[in-house]
């Protein structure tokens, strides 16, 4: 904790700087009041009415959501910086991430997953994001994307080679954009050819998050493109499996703990029994797992703003210039209430898309919506953060310019903005 | 081994990072919507009693709560990270604000008799009235041994070895079983109840019982007489605006 500052001034004067008790470095993160608002628990009584508001959880999703909350600030929120600064993610956090049933959420008990909901996963990719995104997303990513995928389009066999590993030590890694293939993932180059009862599989991918720790690499390739897009087959492919090449990490703006790398497929065989679900289905499947990515990367968008916005509010309470505490100023206050009313819409969005997509119900269009209006906004809240902060919020020794710099990335991949946009018209187009 | 069983007490109180706000009539503090959690003394306690069970030296853990119908949560929490069992109290919302140490221990001690449990741990304080009285008096009205302020415990046969931690250092004691014990800040470091335990807390057993039926424990409720203004956070924050002579 920051103390008194004296500070000699020109001509021998003393200027007192108050340092404020809530800005102390956060390497050692202090013990801020949050908000003291606790979510009532999902009541079926509820006042004798049948629907209840959507901030209402089980007692399951209530107790994941107070533990992953603790973990993450015990056990991430000191090393938060550290991996930050060294564009790398510490043992630690992956192992306790698996040691608390974190990245099998969605996974069968006799998996050795948790058995728990998609909203679980929702609710604990938020309270990671909150405080570090970099940590959300290999949660998300390997809840969302890669486990659901194998659940979903799984033979037995492959379920139970690769899910209990997928629940208790390894990371997974979902591979599907290349160089010239971005929003239009369907144009992809890589190739694989059938030799017998294996396939050969050519080509090139980039921006591979967490492919530097991935111990299974669920692969896009092309089996046929004269068939255009749907020759796109998902292939599995275990790390040590020859002709596979990770490059080198890129150097990122944001979510630096979270690496991304290209990878290289030199004739790289994969025998027929990795063949995730049909032949020239993975277009499919593709699509149908993004969309509840999409709720994913919303989840954590909304957690990453909410965790800003929460470090920056104790700090204009306390602090005073012209003699009012900053959250004194009208102006500031509206624009606070702005941004919280922002936030709690895209909560709301977010949750309802989760609810949605549990309930079995189309949730396309609202997936696409809380993905956009969540990144948007998370973009736009941790800007003004740092308006509010200051200097303070300029600087590496507070988180808030993390926040920031982390942010953007959410406008960005799983589906850009104006992808998700296009995607919403669509589905307007039908309703009409 | 040993076929002890130990019976557990944890306190719902608020959490300790909540800012607490001082109700306007000045009787006591906000707890409506505020959020509320496990006694983190309580969690050492409960910690310290799932070791003993994975060291195979107690046989079963039963949590109880006393307070509204919220200390459900509480009781979950305490089955998550490894109770098997949970005993609810129930005292209505109006008069939970009266229950104090002395109630909780009538209770605590009848329920020890009841359950014929062989050690009954706590902890020390809670960190809301910081009260440091339920345990001794629970040891008073069962007339058992007591071991408060714990920083470790270890049992031996029929015996339990408490090393406490007093004002001039460290206090070894070897108490008869049963006896009661507090838990101290470092006794042990307490787990996060895994997404597994979690969803396995739902399904274990957890009994609701009137705590007025067999326990009379408001007879000697107290009367809170007013609440005074929490100290202002030091340095002082706000400064006088300088005035400006008009000209």
């Amino acid at each position: 904790m920051e103390g008194m500052v004296m500070r000699p001034l020109r001509g021998g004067a003393l200027l007192r700087r108050n340092f404020l008790t809530c800005l102390s470095s956060w390497k050692a993160p202090p013990r801020i009041p949050r908000s003291s608002q606790s979510e009532a628990l999902l009541n079926i009584a509820n006042n004798g009415l049948p629907y209840a508001p959507l901030q209402t959880f089980t007692e399951e999703e209530m107790m994941l959501k107070r533990t992953v909350e603790r973990f993450a600030q015990e056990q991430i929120a000191p090393l938060v910086l550290t991996m930050d600064e060294n564009s790398k993610v510490e043992k630690s956090v992956i192992q306790g991430l698996f040691q608390h049933g974190l990245m099998g959420i969605e996974i069968d008990t006799i998996y050795g997953g948790t058995g728990a909901s998609f909203f679980s996963s929702v609710l604990a990719i938020e309270e990671l994001a909150k405080v570090d995104a970099s940590v959300a997303l290999f949660c998300d990513l390997q809840n969302t994307l890669i486990n659901t995928l194998i659940m979903k389009h799984g033979t037995e066999e492959q379920k139970a080679t690769y899910l209990t590993k997928l629940a208790t030590e390894e990371i997974g890694s979902f591979c599907l954009s290349e160089a010239g293939a971005g929003s239009d993932s369907f144009s992809l180059k890589t190739r694989a050819d059938k030799k017998g009862d294996y396939f050969v599989i050519n080509g090139s991918k980039m921006w591979i998050s967490h492919a530097e720790y991935a111990g299974l690499f669920l692969v896009m390739a092309n089996v046929d493109p004269t068939r255009g897009y749907k020759g796109i087959t998902c292939f599995l492919v275990d790390r040590g499996t020859e002709g596979l090449h990770i490059g080198k990490p890129e150097n990122k703006l944001g979510l630096r703990a979270s690496c991304t790398c290209p990878l290289t497929f030199d004739n790289v065989k994969v025998p027929e029994a990795n063949v995730l679900g049909q032949i020239g289905h993975g277009y499919k499947y593709a699509i149908g797992m993004l969309n509840k990515g999409r709720v994913g990367i919303a989840a954590q968008m909304l957690g990453l703003a909410q965790g800003c916005f929460d470090y920056t509010i104790p700090y204009i309470k306390e602090r005073v210039q012209f003699g009012t505490r900053l959250f004194d100023f009208q102006g500031l206050q509206h624009q606070v209430a702005h941004v919280a009313t922002q936030l709690e819409a895209a909560r709301l969005l977010t949750y309802n898309a989760a609810r949605l997509a549990e309930a079995g119900r189309p949730f396309i269009k609202e997936a696409s919506m809380a993905k956009y209006y969540a990144s948007e906004i998370a973009g736009r809240t941790t800007s003004k953060c740092i308006d509010w902060m200051g200097g303070a919020g300029y600087v590496k020794a507070y988180p808030v310019e993390k926040y920031f710099r982390d942010a953007k990335i959410g406008t960005i991949y799983e589906g850009t903005s104006n992808i998700q946009l296009n995607t919403i018209a669509k589905h307007i187009d039908a309703e009409y | 081994m040993a076929e002890l069983r130990a019976l557990v007490a944890v306190k719902r109180v608020i959490d300790f990072a909540v800012k607490i706000r001082v109700k306007p009539d000045r009787t006591g503090v906000v707890t409506d919507g505020v959020k509320h959690s496990m006694n983190p003394f309580c969690e050492i306690a409960v910690e310290e009693a799932v070791r003993l069970k994975e060291k195979k030296l107690v046989k079963e853990i039963i949590a109880v709560s006393c307070g509204p119908a919220q200390c459900q949560e509480t009781i979950r929490t305490a089955l998550a990270m490894g109770a098997d069992r949970g005993i609810h109290v129930e005292v209505p919302a109006a008069e939970a604000d009266r229950l104090g140490p002395l109630q909780v221990a009538r209770v605590l001690a009848k329920l020890a008799e009841k359950e014929k449990v062989d050690l009954v741990l706590l902890g020390k304080q809670a960190i809301d009235d910081d009260c440091n009285q339920t345990g001794q008096m629970t040891a008073g009205f069962l007339d058992w041994p007591q071991g408060t302020f714990a920083s470790q415990v270890t049992l031996e046969g029929d015996k339990v070895k408490v090393e406490r931690e007093i004002d001039g250092g460290l206090e070894t004691l070897r108490l008869k079983l049963p006896a009661v014990v507090t838990a101290d800040l470092r006794l042990n470091e307490p787990r996060y109840a895994t997404l597994p335990n979690i969803m396995g807390a739902g399904p274990k057993a957890s009994a609701s019982g009137n705590g007025s039926a067999d326990v009379a424990p408001m007879e000697a409720g107290c009367r809170r007489l007013g609440q005074g203004q929490p100290c202002e956070p030091w340095p002082p924050v706000c400064r006088k605006p300088r005035r400006r002579r008009l000209r």
